[in-house]
């Protein structure tokens, strides 16, 4: 046993084959693991994104996330990375799916895979998330304050930004949402709607709601974080994978 | 929360990025989650020139009241120059 791992830029096969650029994470001994795919908030692939990549090698994942903006801004600083993508409307979905599949490829190829596929993502990657999930066979999907899911978009939102509730039906894993009591994206009555609707569909999930938490609770480097709900949400997030990503 | 939202515009002028001036095309308005300034939300403004990639880029992070100021202190300085003296098709 030890706590060694390794962590680098790779490049993966994203939507359609592309070649695009990931940061991967993975412990060093060789016991099998699940994968976990992280899927950057709208600021992008950025350090703090890079630090909850090996938060999950550290707690004994693979752990690989796809640089969402590696077409439109290859090398670029993530915030101008970001800001490039924001101003030509967003990662378009199915592009999405398809970058997320290469990852959730990449991970079941590694010498200690054990087949399990998590995916987790925050803010515009909570949405992904569920996508994700509607759209590849996956095991276990954790969406971190995703919002328009559920309802429409303001006015003079990118196109690439729907509602996705009508693909609830296919969603091929357990999902465990967390969110906060006083974001506006998504609203409390927004999660609430959707947990509505899964548990009509008879699909498993557990969403929990924190008070005293907004939007982007998780990020250590903004105003928005909230040690307490972040505390409770990782643990909720391990015992999670531990269940579902265990074989 | 994430507004999404984007006022885009076409600008004409110059700005300063990492690699130096490079001409804009472009500028961009939003209010959401600023990278450096210690708020949850500012406005932010690129001045863009996607042609040049996604370096070519002066952002900056404001808030409300700064830049509200901001776009005052433009009006006002224009209103004391000359009319038409720092316009596109200047004398």
């Amino acid at each position: 046993m030890t706590d060694a791992m390794r962590a680098e830029t790779i490049t993966i096969a994203g939507d359609g084959g592309t070649e695009i650029e990931a940061y991967l994470a993975k412990p060093l001994d060789e016991q099998p693991r699940g994968g976990v795919v992280v899927i950057h908030h709208m600021p992008g692939y950025d350090a703090a994104t890079k630090e909850i990549v090996r938060k999950f090698a550290v707690n004994g994942y693979n752990a690989l996330c796809p640089n969402l903006y590696s077409r439109e801004a290859p090398g670029a600083d993530p915030d101008d990375a970001a800001a490039a993508a924001r101003a030509l409307g967003g990662v378009p979905d199915d592009r999405l799916v398809g970058d997320v599949d290469g990852a959730a490829t990449y991970l079941k190829g590694l010498d200690n895979a054990n087949g399990k596929i998590g995916v987790i993502g925050y803010c515009s990657g909570g949405r992904q998330t569920f996508l994700a999930a509607c759209s590849l066979q996956i095991d276990a999907a954790v969406d971190c304050y995703g919002a328009f899911v559920v309802n429409d978009p303001p006015a003079q939102m990118p196109p690439t930004m729907k509602p996705i509730l009508g693909l609830a039906p296919r969603l091929s894993c357990p999902l465990l949402g967390l969110f906060g009591a006083d974001d506006q994206y998504p609203t409390p009555d927004e999660t609430a709607k959707l947990a509505d609707e899964l548990n009509r569909l008879g699909k498993d999930h557990e969403f929990h709601t924190y008070d005293g938490a907004g939007h982007a609770f998780f990020s250590v480097d903004r105003p928005s974080y909230r040690p307490e709900a972040a505390k409770q949400g990782w643990q909720r997030v391990f015992e999670f994978f531990g269940k579902n990503l265990a074989r | 929360m994430c507004t999404y939202n984007t006022e885009k515009i076409e600008v004409t002028g110059s700005g300063k990025a990492a690699k130096g001036w490079f001409s804009l095309s472009h500028a961009a308005v939003y209010v959401d989650h600023p990278v450096h300034a210690p708020f949850a939300h500012t406005v932010n403004i690129d001045f863009i020139n996607p042609g040049e990639g996604p370096s070519a880029r002066v952002p900056v992070e404001l808030t409300e009241e700064a830049a509200r100021e901001l776009a005052a202190a433009i009006h006002r300085a224009l209103d004391a120059a000359p009319a038409g003296l720092a316009s596109v098709n200047q004398p």
